[in-house]
C-alpha cells in the first residue's frame, strides 16, 4: 500500500474555533519505526521524534485565514513556504491564506524542534498534512449540517465549501461551527499524490513581499521596550578572557553609553545607538588573558591533524591511486551577525533570537541564569541566514548574561569583525583517499578524514546519544556515528572503509552547510578522476559505469547532456563532472571553469577574481520536491558555496586568531565570481517521499569546481580553497577589535 | 546635543544626537526605520544601501552631521514612493523572480540595483554582465543569479 492511501489519526482540540492537530506518531515515520532498517540521518532524526513529539496544530480563523506555528527555524531555506503549501493542499485553501509563524521553544517537543540536516520537510511532511486533513474533514462536516446535504456531496476549493445545490460558504464562516468543546481523535486519509494541486508545483515565497519592502522583521528589527543596543569588546585572540578594564569610568561617560560591564566573553557596552557602542568599544582599554588556542596557526594545526590521522590499511599489491587534501578553516558567518534580545528580570527571562535549537538554548540559558526552565521564554525570530551558525545560540547566551548583570533589557549584536574572528568556523580538516584497482575493476576505497573537532553540542549530539543504544552500530563515538550515517557510498568500489578522527579542542566550531560531506566528496571525486585517467576512461563514463543505481545514473546523464560534457573548449578552460548522494537524494554537477590568465588576473577592487566558473549545470533528485522553485533556489545557493569553498573562501589562523574581519577579507562568492550560465535541473520523480535539501548541493558543486580546475590547469589541486596560500588583503588590527566607522558615504563610482 | 533636520522617505525628521553618529543608527535605533540592515558597519557588505538625493549610499558610512534640511534620504521603505506606486518595478521584478531567500541582504540589493539601472540608463546604454559583476552587495544565501535576472528584467521595463 502506498503512503498516499494510508489512514492516519489526527485530533480536533477543545477550542472556540477549529483547531486541528496531529502527532508525529500518527505520521509517515510510524511505519519506519524498525530501527534496524535505518539507512541515513533523516531516518534517525525522524524516528527519534516518534515517542516524544507533542502535537502540532492548525487553527482556522473566522477571517478565513489559517494559522500554524511551525516548530522550526526559518533562516532562508523556505520552510514556511513549503509548510503553507502542505496545509493549502490538504485543506483546500489558497497558499496566501495560510499564515505560518515560528513557534516559541517548546521543551515537550524534545528533539523535534531542531532545524538541521535538511530534515524539516521529511519529518513534518505527514503530520502537518494530517492536521490539515482533519481540519478539512471538520469543515466539511460542519458545512454538511449547514447545507443539510450529505458530506460526500461537498467539497472545498480555494477556501470555500461548495454544496450540491451551488451553496457556498467560506471556511472562515465555519471556524466556530467546526470547533469542538472536547478533544477528539479523527481518522483521515491524505490526498493521493496524483491529485496534488499545490505540492510539487513551483511556488513563490510567502515572505517575499515583506522582505522586498523592508517589512520582514529580524531579531534586531524588533522593538522590545528599553532593549538598547549592546555590543561586546572582544579579545584579540580566540576566546581570550577579560583581565582588567583600565578606563571603565571614562567609557561610561561617553555619549549615549548607559552601561559598561565585563562578562565571560568580553566587555559589554550598552548605549543609545550601535554607533555609540562601536565608539565606546574602540575607546576601551582592556588587558586580556590568554585564549584557548594561543599561539596556534594554520601550520601548527596541520601538524596536529597529521598526528591524529588514522593510518590507511596495508597497501594492497594491486595498483592504487592515493591523495591527501587539506581544507582550511571557513567561516559560517551569515550576513545577519550573531544577535539576540534579552530581558532578564528577577525570577524570569525572555529571549528573542533566530534559533535552530531553541529547546537546548532555553535549557542552557535557564541554567546560566539560575532560573527554572519554565521561567525562560524563548521566541524564535526569522533568521538572516544560518549555514550552521544558528544551531548555536552564542549571542542569546551573552545577551542573557549581560541583561542579568545590569538588570536591563539588551539588544545585543556582534560586530562583523567579531562574527568573523570569534564566531564559529567550519574546522580545518584533511582527507586521505586511496582507491585500489586492477584492470578495469575497482577493488577498494579507503578514506581517512581528520578534522579539528566539530562542536555538535546543539541538540544533534543529544539526539544521537539518546538513540545510541538503539543504533545498529554499537557504541561508537557520536561523531563517528554521524560521519558514517551521513556518508553513503554511491559507487561500486569494492570494499569501503571510511574513518573519521577528530582532534584539538578550543576552537569555536560548527557545521557549515553540512558537516563533512563537501570536503569528503571533493577529495573522493578528485581521486575518482585520477582512477578514471589511469584506466583511460572518460570521467563521466567512468562514474556512470560504477554508480550503483538508475536514479544516480539518470541525474548524471542529465547534467552531462544539458551541460555539453566533452565539448571543445579553449586551452585553460575545462569541465568537471561529479556525483554526490545524501539525505535520500542524488545530485550531479557539471562545471566549466576559465583559468586563462586574462580571466584569473582581471582586476577586482578589494576582492579576489581568480579562475571564473562560467557554467554550472546542477541536477538533483530529492524524491518529491514539495516546492521545486524553492529547491532550485537552495541549489543555487549551494553552488555559490561550492564555488567559494573550492576557490576563494577561508580563514587564515595566525597566532591564535583569525585574520579575516570583513566580507572584503573573507571571500565568499560575490557577483564577479558568479557563473553567467547557471542551470538547476530538478529531476522528475514519482516518489511519495519528500526530500530536504538545504545543504545537499554544496558537495557536488565544490567537487566539480575542483575537478574542473585540476583539468584546466593540468594539476590536481590538493589544498582548499586554492587561493589560501596568497593573502589577498591587509589584515585589520585586533586591538581595538573592531574597525572605525568610515565617513565617505559609500557612494559608488 | 545637536539637532539634525533632514528628510527621510518624503518626511521631514529632526533627531537629537551627536554629529558623528552614522546615519544607519539614526535610521534604525532612533527613527525605527529598520529596512536598511547592518552587515558590517564599514561600507563593505552594502546591506544598508539606501539613496541620498538619488545617489546610492551606505548609511553606515554617513555621519548624520553631514545632512542638511534639503537632503532627502530614501530607504527601502520609501522606494515605492519615488515612483508613486505600491511597489517599485525593481521590487516587482524581485517578486516575479522569487529572488529572496533569508531576505536579510535584499533591501540593500534592491536599492543598489535601482541605482545601477538608473546610472546605466543615464549613460544611455544597456546593462551588461560587467555592470552586474560590479555589484558589491554580498548575499550569503547565494541569490546572485536570480538578482541578475531580476535586474535585467526590471531594466528592460
Ligand atoms: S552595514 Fe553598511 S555596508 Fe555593511
Ligand atoms: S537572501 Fe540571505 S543574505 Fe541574501
Amino acid at each position: 500500500m502506498t503512503a498516499s492511501r494510508r489512514r492516519f489519526l489526527g485530533y480536533v482540540l477543545a477550542a472556540p474555533v477549529l483547531v486541528a492537530a496531529a502527532d508525529l506518531v500518527s505520521g509517515e515515520s510510524a511505519a519506519a519505526a524498525d530501527l534496524t532498517e535505518l539507512l541515513d540521518l533523516n531516518d534517525i532524526m525522524t524516528a527519534a521524534a516518534l515517542p516524544t513529539s507533542g502535537l502540532i496544530s492548525i487553527e482556522v480563523n473566522p477571517d478565513g485565514t489559517v494559522s500554524f506555528a511551525l516548530p522550526r527555524a526559518e533562516v532562508g531555506q523556505g520552510i514556511t513556504t513549503s509548510t503553507a503549501m502542505l496545509i493549502a493542499e490538504e485543506l483546500g485553501v489558497p497558499v496566501r491564506r495560510v499564515r505560518v509563524t515560528l513557534a516559541d521553544a517548546r521543551p515537550e517537543l524534545l528533539f523535534n524542534q531542531l532545524t538541521g540536516a535538511s530534515n524539516t520537510t521529511i519529518s513534518t511532511f505527514t503530520p502537518i498534512r494530517v492536521a490539515a486533513a482533519v481540519a478539512r474533514r471538520r469543515l466539511l462536516d460542519a458545512a454538511a449540517t449547514e447545507f443539510r446535504a450529505p458530506v460526500g456531496k461537498l467539497r472545498i476549493s480555494d477556501g470555500v465549501v461548495l454544496g450540491p445545490a451551488g451553496q457556498t460558504l467560506d471556511i472562515g464562516k465555519l471556524a466556530e461551527a467546526a470547533a469542538s468543546p472536547r478533544t477528539l481523535s479523527v481518522p483521515v486519509e491524505l490526498a493521493a499524490r496524483e491529485n496534488f494541486t499545490v505540492i510539487g508545483k513551483p511556488q513563490n515565497r510567502i515572505d517575499a513581499l515583506d522582505a522586498v519592502t523592508g517589512r520582514k522583521k529580524f531579531a534586531m528589527d524588533l522593538a522590545v521596550p528599553d532593549a538598547k543596543p549592546t555590543m561586546l569588546c572582544r579579545p584579540p585572540t580566540i576566546n581570550g578572557k577579560v583581565g582588567l578594564v583600565d578606563n571603565l569610568a571614562d567609557v561610561l561617560a561617553m555619549p549615549g553609553v548607559t552601561d559598561v560591564v565585563a562578562i565571560s566573553t568580553g566587555v559589554a557596552v550598552r548605549a543609545g545607538t550601535f554607533g555609540q557602542c562601536i565608539d565606546a568599544i574602540r575607546a576601551l582599554r582592556v588587558t586580556w588573558r590568554a585564549g584557548t588556542v594561543e599561539g596556534k596557526s594554520d601550520a601548527t594545526v596541520l601538524k596536529e591533524l597529521a598526528a591524529a590521522e588514522i593510518p590507511l590499511g596495508p597497501r594492497p599489491l594491486t595498483p592504487v591511486v592515493e591523495g591527501k587534501f587539506t581544507f582550511h578553516f571557513r567561516s559560517n558567518s551569515a550576513v545577519e551577525t550573531n544577535c539576540a534580545i534579552a530581558d532578564v528580570r528577577p525570577g524570569r527571562a525572555e529571549i528573542w533570537s533566530a534559533l535552530k535549537s531553541p529547546i537546548v538554548a532555553k535549557q542552557t540559558i535557564a541554567a546560566k541564569l539560575g532560573l527554572p526552565v519554565s521561567a525562560v521564554t524563548v521566541h524564535v525570530t526569522e533568521g538572516g541566514g544560518s549555514f550552521g551558525r544558528k544551531l548555536f545560540f552564542d549571542a542569546a547566551l551573552e545577551a542573557a548574561e549581560v541583561s542579568q548583570r545590569i538588570g536591563k533589557p539588551v539588544k545585543l549584536m556582534w560586530h562583523r569583525a567579531d562574527d568573523s574572528r570569534q564566531g564559529r568556523t567550519h574546522p580545518m580538516a584533511t582527507s586521505r583517499v586511496r582507491i585500489a584497482y586492477a584492470g578495469n575493476t575497482v577493488l577498494g576505497f579507503e578514506q581517512r578524514h581528520t578534522s579539528i573537532t566539530t562542536d555538535l553540542g546543539h541538540g544533534l549530539g543529544e539526539l544521537f546519544t539518546a538513540m545510541a543504544a538503539k543504533l545498529p552500530i554499537g557504541d561508537a563515538a557520536f561523531a563517528q556515528t554521524f560521519f558514517q550515517f551521513s556518508h553513503t557510498s554511491p559507487y561500486r568500489f569494492g570494499v569501503h572503509t571510511r574513518l573519521l578522527a577528530e582532534t584539538g579542542k578550543g576552537f569555536n566550531t560548527g557545521s557549515m552547510r553540512n558537516v563533512y560531506s563537501p570536503d569528503t566528496t571533493c577529495a573522493r571525486e578528485l581521486i575518482v578522476d585520477q582512477v578514471a585517467a589511469r584506466m583511460g576512461k572518460d570521467p563521466y563514463r567512468f562514474r556512470r559505469d560504477f554508480l550503483r543505481d538508475e536514479r544516480a545514473r539518470a541525474v548524471l546523464d542529465r547534467v552531462a547532456q544539458e551541460g555539453g560534457w566533452g565539448r571543445t573548449l579553449p586551452s585553460g578552460v575545462a569541465q568537471g563532472i561529479t556525483f554526490h548522494s545524501e539525505y535520500k537524494a542524488v545530485s550531479a554537477c557539471l562545471v566549466e571553469i576559465d583559468c586563462r590568465p586574462a580571466t584569473v588576473n582581471r582586476p577586482i577592487r578589494d576582492g579576489v577574481g581568480g579562475p571564473r566558473v562560467t557554467r554550472v549545470v546542477f541536477g538533483v533528485d530529492v524524491g518529491l520536491a514539495v516546492n521545486p522553485r524553492g529547491l532550485e533556489a537552495q541549489m543555487m545557493g549551494c553552488v555559490m558555496d561550492g564555488i567559494a569553498l573550492a576557490l576563494t573562501s577561508s580563514l587564515h589562523l595566525r597566532d591564535g586568531h583569525f585574520l579575516e574581519a570583513s566580507w572584503d577579507n573573507y571571500f565568499y562568492t560575490r557577483q564577479w565570481n558568479v557563473p553567467t550560465d547557471l542551470r538547476i535541473i530538478v529531476m522528475p520523480s514519482d516518489s511519495d517521499q519528500p526530500g530536504g535539501a538545504g545543504e545537499l548541493g554544496v558537495a557536488a558543486s565544490m567537487a566539480a569546481v575542483a575537478c574542473a580546475y585540476g583539468r584546466a590547469t593540468g594539476a590536481m589541486p590538493t589544498s582548499f580553497p586554492i587561493n589560501h596560500g596568497t593573502l589577498s588583503f591587509t589584515p585589520k588590527p585586533t586591538v581595538p577589535p573592531i574597525p572605525a566607522s568610515p565617513t565617505d558615504g559609500g557612494t559608488v563610482a | 546635543m545637536p539637532e539634525h533636520t533632514f528628510r527621510v522617505n518624503g518626511q521631514r525628521v529632526t533627531v537629537d544626537v551627536a554629529d558623528d553618529v552614522r546615519l544607519l543608527w539614526v535610521l534604525r535605533d532612533i527613527l525605527g526605520i529598520t529596512g536598511p540592515k547592518y552587515g558590517c558597519g564599514i561600507s563593505v557588505c552594502r546591506a544598508c544601501t539606501s539613496h541620498l538625493n538619488g545617489r546610492e549610499i551606505t548609511p553606515c558610512a554617513v555621519p548624520v552631521g553631514t545632512l542638511g534640511p534639503d537632503d532627502e534620504v530614501v530607504t527601502i521603505e520609501g522606494l515605492p514612493g519615488t515612483v508613486g506606486q505600491e511597489l517599485h518595478p525593481m521590487q516587482q521584478a524581485w517578486l516575479d523572480h522569487d529572488v529572496v531567500q533569508c531576505g536579510y541582504c535584499q533591501p540593500g540589493q534592491i536599492m543598489a540595483a535601482v541605482a545601477l539601472v538608473e546610472r546605466v540608463a543615464a549613460e544611455g546604454r544597456e546593462i551588461t554582465d560587467a555592470d552586474l559583476d560590479g555589484l558589491r552587495n554580498i548575499c550569503r544565501c547565494g541569490t546572485y543569479a536570480r538578482i541578475r535576472e531580476a535586474i535585467r528584467a526590471a531594466s528592460g521595463r
